[in-house]
Formats: structure tokens, sequence, C-alpha cells
């Protein structure tokens, strides 16, 4: 799967989870610059992402991500 | 997979694709909004979604709109994981059971405090029931394998602890207890021996979640099934210990549509807002085949065939259903008569007329009859459940009617008890000597009851369906398919003509033959060839339709006048000024008995066999159009 791809279906799931159309994922964005982006949050993301992708993750890998950048190279990483 | 059924809640339809922006419509709704909420809710929503629905239901709430049919209910939840998931699909699904859910969440493992003090949160907040919603992890299963004595006083201290939670929640904030049995983990330490070696966790388990139903058989507190649910759906796909030990989710999120469903079930059971009615349809969904074509002897319903076996189970549910207090019904396309055949004469048939209370066969549409039916029991169309394989007419008792509860099916009738099973329509909290009375409470006569008016807009329904019809004249590709509906079909039929493949052969190849074979698309899927017509020349100008027929899974879609409007034209183009068209009556047929003269034919005799001969003048005929597109094939290669 092309990062273009990832970034596309990740910009729906973002929209989805936080409840927010005015979101576009970019590799830069961080929790810091979504209000709605808390701990609980958090999980649901990775909960959607992994089911939408068809992907598992180990709370270590996600424990380890900075932003969405290191998260879309993450699923790059898995899905295949 | 079966699982699947389960995962997905596969009885309910999809979410429409819209489902975001209708969710934020909601907020400039007023009148409709209790009705528009559950109706987004009675959708197949995944969590994601109920948490958007369930803020909707919050805000609105909250701003104090009315919910309106929708019935308040305050939960309070304690539990010893993280509930922030849970919460939110408890509230989206109970809208979809009619409940206008508000929850009161403790803090985080807070059990045993909160309910034993007086003023904490959940003993102060007036809660209808509290969900005690602890896994097995929150409980001090923990004991030497082997030793019967360390697993006994295992087993009691769990037991006391859950006693006093119950003893506090109801001594200080008189709500009900809903309590969980505890889905055990996949892993075992021995292997089978777990189950049998007293101090195991596995044989802990069972012995608290035995000694947990039995301690509330006979007391105001419910028991919510969670072990016999994740056994169901898998104990490993149940448990998902990354999702524990990153979230401290109880069970893996896949599964919070369905837990949540399982909530609010027994929170609508405790309202008055389960089902009491089963309204069957009967062809291909009590039994296989169509009985108006297929007759007695070809229907399947038998033990030793799968496809019977399958409709026997449906069978058999409905038996059991019947006999802990639900109503039956049928709601069947067919004549009356015909219709009551099996329950009458068919040997293998477990659903007899004496189970049903009321009857209705008739070519009506069934949002019609449900309604008819509903009155006739005095009970509200929202306790009413239809079962019936054909999406067309699911989907327009969902559009007319949508209170009835109409399951989604799968394919394979395998699976249509299973699925209606799934669906839990008729939860119940209690089960009472009254409940094992109600079937001689009716009259089960399987009595018809009259319709009044049309319970609906059926005509706006069947222009949703996005029909297009597709006329072609025979061809060597249809014609065995041709041959397959001239002699099977019995109902739709108006002179029940039978001929070989050679015959149809014969037809497409005669060049004063005009031949139609029609197929039929909707928004459903494609119903394939749905309707045969040859007309033959019988004088000057004049063609007399030898044959006419059509399956009866299109009635009431108005084919038929479609199907006149394409004959016209060709007459018209063949220069002919006259149709000619006969009754031949059977002892089957008598649904078409009128057709030529609902399509504005003029009866010209009768002849021997009671045969009624109709005429029709090709050039001032008036039929009206259907709301369905029209494709034309292969025409232009016939000889002019």
């Amino acid at each position: 799967m092309q990062t273009t791809q990832i970034y596309e279906k990740l910009t729906d799931i973002f929209q989805n989870v936080f409840d927010d159309d005015s979101i576009v994922v970019r590799p830069e964005l961080t929790a810091a610059d979504v209000d709605e982006w808390d701990s609980l949050s958090h999980i649901r993301l990775v909960l959607t992402v992994e089911k939408a992708f068809g992907v598992k993750f180990s709370a270590s890998e996600i424990g380890k991500l900075k932003n969405v950048g290191e998260f879309v190279d993450l699923i790059h990483a898995k899905a295949r | 997979m079966s699982n699947s059924i389960y995962a997905n809640l596969s009885w309910l339809p999809q979410p429409p694709d819209d489902f975001n922006a209708r969710c934020r419509a909601l907020s400039q709704e007023e009148a409709e909004l209790g009705r528009q909420i559950q109706a987004l809710a009675s959708c197949s929503l995944d969590d994601n979604q109920l948490n958007r629905l369930a803020k909707v239901i919050t805000k609105s709430a909250a701003s104090g709109k009315s919910l309106k049919p929708l019935t308040s209910f305050r939960l309070g939840v304690l539990s010893n994981s993280t509930v922030d998931f849970i919460v939110p699909s408890l509230i989206g699904t109970a809208a979809r059971h009619g409940i206008a859910l508000e929850c009161v969440k403790a803090d985080y493992d807070q059990v045993i405090q909160e309910a034993l003090s007086p003023d904490s949160l959940i003993n102060s907040s007036n809660c209808d029931a509290v969900l005690v919603a602890i896994d097995y992890r929150a409980l001090p299963l923990r004991c030497k394998p082997g030793s019967k004595e360390e697993a006994d006083a295992t087993v009691r201290s769990v037991m006391e602890y859950l006693q006093t939670v119950r003893a506090g929640l109801k001594a200080q904030g008189k709500a009900i207890c809903i309590l969980q049995t505890l889905a055990p983990p996949p892993e075992r330490l021995f292997g089978s021996l777990d189950r049998m070696l007293p101090g195991t966790l596995r044989n802990l388990i069972e012995r608290v979640n035995t000694g947990l139903a039995e301690s509330i058989a006979g007391t105001t507190d419910i028991l919510l099934d969670v072990a016999g649910l994740a056994e169901t759906v898998g104990l490993a796909d149940w448990h998902s210990a990354t999702q524990w030990n990153m979230a401290k989710l109880p069970f893996t999120n896949v599964y919070l549509p369905l837990y949540a469903d399982h909530v609010a079930r027994v929170i609508a059971a405790l309202r008055g807002r389960s089902r009491r009615c089963l309204v069957l349809d009967l062809d291909n969904t009590v039994w296989g085949g169509i009985i108006g074509d297929d007759g007695l002897e070809g229907i399947q319903c038998a033990q030793g065939d799968a496809t019977g076996e399958a409709h026997l189970t449906v069978q058999r549910l409905a038996l059991e259903l019947r006999d802990r207090g639900v109503v039956l019904a049928v709601s069947s396309k067919n004549n009356d008569e015909v219709a009551r055949l099996p329950f009458q004469k068919h040997p293998e048939m477990l659903l007899r007329e004496e189970h049903i209370v009321i009857f209705q066969a008739n070519w009506n549409d069934k949002a019609t009859n449900i309604k008819a039916i509903s009155e006739e029991l005095s009970l509200g169309i929202d306790s009413m459940v239809l079962l019936d394989d054909n999406p067309v007419e699911r989907g327009l008792v969902r559009q007319i009617l949508p209170q009835v509860a109409v399951p989604e099916l799968p394919e394979d009738p395998a699976l249509y008890a299973r699925t209606l099973a799934a669906a839990g329509y008729f939860e119940a909290v209690i089960f009472s000597d009254e409940d094992t009375k109600r079937a001689g409470f009716y009259q089960e006569n399987a009595r018809r009851v009259s319709l009044q008016k049309q319970a609906g807009d059926v005509e706006a329904y069947l222009a949703s369906l996005n029909m297009e019809i597709t006329f072609q004249p025979f061809d060597a590709t249809g014609r065995a398919r041709i041959t397959q509906l001239i002699n099977k079909s019995n109902q739709f039929n108006l002179t029940t003509r039978r001929y070989t493949e050679a015959d149809v052969a014969a037809a497409e190849n005669d060049s004063r033959c005009f031949t139609l074979q029609a197929r039929l698309a909707d928004a459903f899927g494609d119903n394939g060839m749905i309707s045969v017509v040859i007309c033959r020349p019988r004088a000057e100008s004049e063609w007399e339709i030898d044959t006419w027929l059509m399956s009866c899974r299109v009635l009431g879609r108005r084919v038929e006048q479609m199907v006149l409007l394409q004959i016209l034209e060709h007459a018209k183009r063949a220069g002919v000024h006259t149709l000619i068209g006969i009754y031949r009556p059977t002892d089957r047929n008598k649904l078409v008995e009128d057709h030529y003269a609902k399509l504005g034919f003029k009866q010209l005799k009768v002849q021997e066999g009671n045969d009624t001969v109709w005429e029709l003048n090709v050039d001032t005929a008036e039929v009206q159009t259907a709301p369905m597109k029209v494709r034309t094939i292969g025409f232009d290669l016939l000889p002019a």
C-alpha cells in the first residue's frame, strides 16, 4: 500500500474517531494539535486503525510513536 | 463464518452511507428526534458510530430536548476495567431498544466503595439499575490447585464479596443490580484437567458462575450471561491480552456493539419493551420452495434433506418460542387454501394451523397485513418481528412500519434460525406461569383478519427500489430457463400451457410468433428471469396471448403493466390491432382470474372449461407505467 493511500484512509479514520471533518492528516500531526485527542480516544484511534488496515499493534509499538508520520511508517511496514 | 453473525450484529441492516451527516443533522431535529435516533440506532453500528450517536443523545437530553417515544432509564456502571468505551456503546445501542439511556459512571476500580457508601455517586444518583461489570481479574480467584478446602473458601469469599456489593446497592441506592457471569480466559494450566481439578481458574469461575445464577434466581436482580456470550463468539476472540494490557478493556472492542446489545436487551425487557409476536413468511422461510408452484410434494421441509432440515429448524424455534409465550402469526403472499395445505397435509411439517393465531395469506403488501395482525391481537407494532427471506419485503416493512423488527437473513437457510435467535428480540428477565399459558389465551384457529386501508406509501417504496426491467425475445441463452418457468409456474400463469425446450425453440424461430422474456433487477440485486410471454397470430392483425406467466416473487411491483406496454409496442410495430387474452382456470391460478380485467381488457365470452376470453384494442389501450427503467435487447435482430 502506498503511503499516500494510507494518509487518505487515515484522514477518514481521524475525522470519524475525533468527530471533526476538518482534520487533514499530515506527518507532523500530534495529539497536541487535535482537541479531542486524549488517552481514551487514542486507544479508539489505534483500534480503528487496526480494524481498517487489518493489522495488529503491540503496546510497545504504539508507545514509541511520536507523530502521525511514524504511525504511517508502522502501518506501511505491517499492511502488505 | 458463523461468528460474524454475532460480531457484526448481522440481523441489523447496514447503516446509511451518510451516517455521519445524518447524525449531525439530528441537532436541528425537534419533533421526530427520538424516532430518528432510534432509526439510526437500528442499523448495525460499529463502536465509533455508536459513540457518535451517543454524543447526540446525551447532548439532546442535556439541553432538555424530548427524546420521545424513547423511555428514559438511568443506569449506574460499576467496574474494575475501562468502561469509557462501554458507556457510549450502551447509550447508542439502548436507543435501538426504545430506551433513552443515561449512564452514571463510577471511578475506575471503586466497586466496593461505591456500593457501600450511601453518598457515593452511584447510590446518590437515583439509578434505575446498576450494572456491576466486573470480570475475573477483579476477584481474588487464586488458590493452590488441587486443594478442595482452599477452593471452597475462595468461592465462598468471592460470593460474599458479590453479595456485599448487591446488598449495599440495594440498601443505599434501591437499584436493581445487573450482575455478570465471568468469562474465563482461554489459557489453561494443566489442560482438560482444569475443569475438574478444584482450585484451577477454570474450575473456580465455573463454580462462581453457577453460584451467582443460583443466588439471583427468585430475586429482583438480573443476571447478564457474559460468560455465555463469550463462549458463543469464542474465548480466544473475546479476550484480547493486548487490549487489556494497553487500556484495561475487559473484552475485545470488536464485541462492544454485541455486548451493549445484550445489556440493552435486558434493560428493554425490564421496561416491558421485548417483542411478543413472531410473524412468519412461508415460501422459502418456513419451508423451502414455493407451495403455489412446487406443490405439496415439491416443497422442502423433511428430515433427511439438508434444505428441508434448515427450514424445520426455523419451525422448531418458532414452536419453542410459542411454548414460552411468543405469539405466532403468518403473513404470506399466497392463496389462502394453498398456503394452508402444508400445515394441514404435509406429514413432516412441525407447525400446524393450531399453533398460528392469525394466518394472513393474500396478495396484499405485508405492512398492511402486519398492521392488521397487530390490531387484531391488540399488541403494539413495536412488539412485532417479521421473519422473511425476501429482501424486498423486508425493506418495504422497514420503510412503512419502522417499529417492526425485521432481521436481515443470510443466504443459507441453515442460518435463519440462528440469526433469529441471535437477534434476541424476545429477551425476558423472568419466566412465569402466565407465559406458558399465554398460547392458550388466544383462540388459535389460524383465523384470517380482513384488511383495512393500506398501511403506507407502497408506491414511494417501489420508486426507491431502482428497478430495471430488461426485455428480450426468446434466445438460445434463455431457452432452458424459459422452458423451466413454463413448466413450473402455476400461480401467475394465465393458461398453464406446458412446452418442451423444442417447442420453445420453435416459437423462438417462428417469425410470426412474438416472444418475450423479462428480467428484473433492483436495489437488492438481480431477480433473474421473472416473466415469459408468447403471442401467436390468430387472425388478420390479431395476436392471441398464448402464454403469460410471472414469478410471484415480483408480485405487486407492477411488472405486468410494463410487460403489457412492451407487448403493445411490438404489436403496433407488427401492424396488430387486437390482443386476445385467455384465462384458463386451474386449481392454482386463481390469483390471475382478474388479470386481464385489471389491465383494461374487455371480456368477450366464456368458453368450454370456464375459460374466459378477453380483448384489448392495441391502438386505444391505456396502460399506466410503473417506476422502473426499461432496457430492450435483441429485438432489432428480428426480421421485420
